[in-house]
């Protein structure tokens, strides 16, 4: 295994810590290399991670059956109330159609479907054929928002045009759609008649001008948006309670639990918290620039990041020292919990090693500190889809001889897990089965879970998972450890 | 535009019908990914963007709890613009140098099909960029706007007959080409076992039983072992006869069609072996060509399968199901329910295919008396309206008619691809009279748990 060679294109994506040259900079944000077998989706798959939780709309995919019946209900994204988003719409393209356009089938499947399900937005994502079979999807988007009274908005997700960082692009840019509806006046926009703006109306009258100052915005004091929160298995309502307690208002969550009048809404809040940074940064700062919203970045995993996130909205509302005193008593109540439960984890798990191998590096800072709460040391980390800055601050927390990966693949995931000797891969649902095949326990912290692993309860699940992995009896069995007993 | 699509199944949108509401089906490089797991040493690259390999990966991952490593060329905005050749040429050095394969399929996307890049020149074309390499590459027209996952795999199997069958200078006897369809891997290893024990020299195409069930790893195995080998493939043209599992399979993507046509070895289509009947056809056609008697072992299997009908069938008389999922296997698991007296009120294949109702009238000629419907390119949505309709007693089928099932409050029976909410896809058993016995089992017990939890009196003798 020593001597798998990576391939020469990918040298400059993989580096160990403490032994690469002086002048190596990481080479990210590029387009996978072909053959490689990137763990990478595609820009859809970026768009439909975004916007998948928000549960009163349609999302509509357009283009051939596969890309709809592969993202079908496949996500841990909890709704309260309406559960349009779990299932799957597609126009289902045929042969006829990618001949002669599929324009005319899509307008009469949104004119069935909108009627059919009643939703308060329509998101038509465009896959890779769209994209060159040459579908006017705005003209239809316009026509069929004019003729429905929603907004009818397209997603410009095409396979094909970059990497799933610019799937997240196109998702924000229709979130902005939603976001700033208030300043449509033209018929261009696809965002239908006044009478669909109806619903937020009266909190922003003040702003109904246009592109107002945040002063003249009518913000509701005290109040945040979290971006980048998908409410995996209820996480996002643990995270309210939080600000319950603190006496911070949510006015939305993006997306997790997400409706689009809340989406409206979101203007009126006098701060964002941004979790999933790669994701909807963008977004983030065009609120900022747009309505005068500040962001702070903030990850909810793992105690150390849970708690600065909280002191952090705490603080940008100093003004108001009920709230740091309520955030103080919650943290000091929630470890007075959480510190004890964790104890009998960490003894097991001192000196286990663990593997990293996640979407975003944001995630992995998050992950690497939370694992440290649990006597466990990080010597493999990774992303899909992290930049420079973020492999920097990778480097920085991760301990020397670590090894960091840029969009890895399978060949170089197994083989720096077999050199590292780990005993913990931390991954979805693609890597869950390389750590297994090694002998290696797994943890799943991608969308498709189904346990929150976010704020402090979050921190007890993920412990209790590794070391119900980690420590299961059966890895004696695994190959890789009877040769080890042998040796 | 390069349509290439040679069959006459319908790839067109009736009117009505055009939007997909949870589809019963996965598009047809997804089948062309598992038929080429099933060939030793072989490495599949999908021609197309990123995301394609990606999903199908996952997909198949979910079901087979196995690793799968699917290749893609991933495409950007110029490949889309300019042709996907160099990626293409890429792709296979980068493949070919990380895996060391000895096959690599090749699979279009409905990106590469409709820019119209010719895949067959490129790979006449193509120098290797390592002088040394010595693997075979092939191609197949998978374009995801055409049929099904079920049409994918069969063009798979197809093009790996068309691509490296030889033409044969002799014929043995009892040696044998078994085409299985979309099996479980424990149905092909039972298959495999029953065919030796036949005394039959069997080549069995695909055979993922071990690629995709096998054993822990004690390093990395960037191909897993096992799969049909190239040169049993190659010799297929000297069997002396083809078996071919299905009843709705389209000809022109039948490789023991093409067989038959172009190296001479007789067809023989039998649905797959599913039941008693269909069970005695296959035995009875293994010891046509062996003149082994019936082993006492398999006679004392039916026996058991029959003893179990009979301790059984109070429970499944008279009741009604909905069957859904591929075609063919949609066929054979109507027949297997009738045979119980079941009656499969709703027989729905997922995908678009070509006559299923004549189809299913050749197999059950009174199927209007019986009170069948016959749906074809169903989805989830047809289904459930149609079972709603009709009334049924429960679903059987792939893991995806769970919610219809739950919004129905009828039980559903686990059977086929994908399986993604329960354990053990891989190991699920259908064949013989010892995977029928399984399947029975199961469906009973599937009864027996529904009528216990929905009974408020707490029965704990049923």
């Amino acid at each position: 295994m020593a001597g798998l060679k990576l391939l020469d294109e990918r040298r400059r994506q993989v580096f160990e810590k403490g032994s690469e040259p002086a002048d190596f900079e990481i080479a990210c944000g590029k387009p996978s290399l072909s053959g490689a077998v990137s763990q990478r989706a595609c820009v859809f798959c970026g768009s439909r991670v975004v916007l998948y939780p928000i549960a009163d709309a349609l999302h509509i995919v357009h283009g051939p059956v596969g890309c709809a019946a592969y993202t079908w209900d496949i996500r841990g994204s909890r709704s309260s109330g309406p559960e349009l988003h779990r299932m799957s719409f597609t126009t289902d393209l045929r042969e006829t159609d990618v001949i002669y356009g599929g324009e005319k089938k899509l307008e009469a499947a949104l004119r069935q479907l909108i009627a059919r399900h009643n939703p308060k937005a329509a998101f038509v994502y465009g896959t890779c054929v769209v994209g060159v079979i040459g579908d006017d999807v705005d003209a239809v988007c316009n026509k069929m928002s004019k003729e429905t009274g929603i907004p009818v908005i397209a997603v410009h997700s095409e396979g094909f045009k970059g990497t799933k960082k610019d799937g997240y692009k196109a998702a924000c840019d229709a979130l902005w759609r939603i976001v700033d509806s208030g300043e449509v006046t033209g018929e261009e926009d696809g965002l239908g008649p006044d009478s669909s703006r109806g619903v937020r109306g009266g909190r922003r009258a003040s702003s109904a001008s246009g592109r107002s100052p945040s002063s003249e915005l009518g913000k509701r004091p005290y109040s945040i948006n979290i971006l980048g929160e998908f409410n995996i298995a209820g996480e996002a309502w643990i995270l309210k309670e939080y600000f319950r307690k603190m006496g911070v208002e949510v006015v939305s969550t993006f997306t997790g639990d997400g409706r689009i009048d809340e989406i409206r809404n979101a203007r009126t809040a006098s701060l964002n918290l941004v979790q999933c940074s790669g994701s909807i940064t963008s977004l983030a700062k065009r609120m900022e620039s747009e309505y005068g919203i500040p962001f702070i970045r903030v990850s909810f995993f793992g105690i150390e990041d849970v708690s600065k996130a909280l002191y952090a909205v705490a603080d940008a509302f100093k003004d108001n020292k009920d709230i740091m005193a309520r955030t103080r008593a919650l943290v000091s109540e929630e470890l007075a919990a959480l510190l004890p439960q964790l104890e009998k984890y960490r003894k097991d798990l001192t000196g286990k090693k663990a593997a990293i191998y996640v979407g975003g590096a944001f995630k992995a800072f998050s992950l690497i500190v939370a694992l440290r709460h649990i006597g466990m040391s990080v010597v493999l980390a990774g992303s899909q889809t992290g930049n420079k800055d973020d492999y920097e601050t990778l480097k920085e927390i991760c301990d020397d001889g670590a090894v960091i990966v840029d969009d890895t693949n399978p060949v170089e995931l197994c083989k720096y897990m077999l050199e590292k000797k780990v005993d913990l891969l931390i991954g979805g649902v693609k890597e869950r089965p390389l750590a297994y095949k090694l002998g290696v326990a797994f943890c799943d912290h991608n969308h498709e879970r189904k346990i929150p692993l976010a704020g402090f309860e979050g921190m007890v699940a993920f412990a209790k998972e590794v070391h119900a992995s980690v420590m299961s009896p059966i890895w004696k069995f695994a190959p890789r450890m009877a040769s080890e007993v042998k040796a | 535009m390069n349509l290439k699509s040679t069959s006459k199944t319908k790839f067109t949108t009736e009117p009505g019908r055009e939007v997909t509401q949870d589809a019963c089906r996965l598009c047809s490089p997804l089948g062309a990914c598992l038929a080429f797991k099933g060939v030793e040493g072989a490495v599949t690259i999908l021609h197309g963007s990123q995301g394609c390999a990606t999903y199908i990966r996952r997909y198949l991952i979910s079901h087979f709890r196995e690793p799968i490593d699917v290749a893609s060329t991933s495409f950007t905005e110029e490949t889309a613009v300019f042709g996907g050749k160099s990626n293409l040429l890429a792709g296979l050095d980068n493949v070919s140098r990380q895996y060391s394969p000895q096959l690599i399929g090749v699979a279009t996307t409905c990106l590469s099909e409709t820019i119209g890049d010719d895949v067959a020149a490129v790979l006449r074309d193509r120098v290797p960029a390592n002088p040394e390499e010595t693997c075979k590459v092939l191609n197949v027209s998978t374009p995801s706007y055409c049929g099904s996952h079920a049409d994918g795999f069969y063009r798979a199997v197809r093009s790996l007959v068309t691509s490296l069958t030889e033409p044969a200078h002799e014929t043995f006897n009892r040696r044998l080409n078994v085409f299985p369809g979309m099996a479980s891997p424990a149905d092909l290893r039972w298959l495999k076992r029953v065919l030796k024990d036949f005394g039959l020299e069997a080549t069995v195409l695909p055979d993922y039983s071990d690629t995709l069930d096998g054993g822990l790893w004690s390093s990395y195995e960037r191909i897993p072992s096992g799969g049909t080998t190239l040169e049993a493939i190659r010799a297929m043209g000297s069997s002396e006869c083809s078996l071919e599992f299905g009843h709705a399979l389209n000809p022109l993507d039948s490789a023991a069609v093409w067989l038959e046509e172009n190296r001479g070895v007789k067809r023989l289509l039998t649905g797959a072996p599913l039941g008693v009947a269909a069970s005695d056809l296959f035995f009875h056609r293994l010891q046509a060509l062996t003149g082994c008697d019936f082993p006492a072992e398999l006679q004392a299997e039916r026996g058991r399968l029959i003893d179990a009908y009979a301790d059984g069938h109070k429970y499944v008389s008279g009741k009604r199901a909905a069957v859904y999922g591929e075609a063919d296997l949609v066929a054979t698991l109507a027949l297997f329910l009738l045979e119980i007296g079941v009656i499969p009120v709703l027989c729905a294949a997922g995908g678009p295919v070509n006559a299923f109702r004549d189809v299913m009238k050749g197999l059950v000629p009174d199927l209007e008396e019986r009170g069948m419907e016959i749906m074809s390119d169903a989805d989830f949505d047809h289904i459930e309206q149609a079972t709603a309709r009709i009334g049924v007693d429960f679903m059987i089928g792939n893991s995806k008619g769970y919610k219809a099932a739950k919004r129905l409050g009828v039980p559903l029976v686990r059977v086929g691809f994908p399986i993604h909410d329960r354990f053990g896809a891989a190991r699920n058993r259908l064949m013989g009279y010892e995977g029928t016995q399984r399947l029975f089992d199961d469906l009973v017990n599937t009864l027996l748990s529904h009528n216990q939890e929905a009974s408020g009196l707490g029965y704990s003798y049923m």
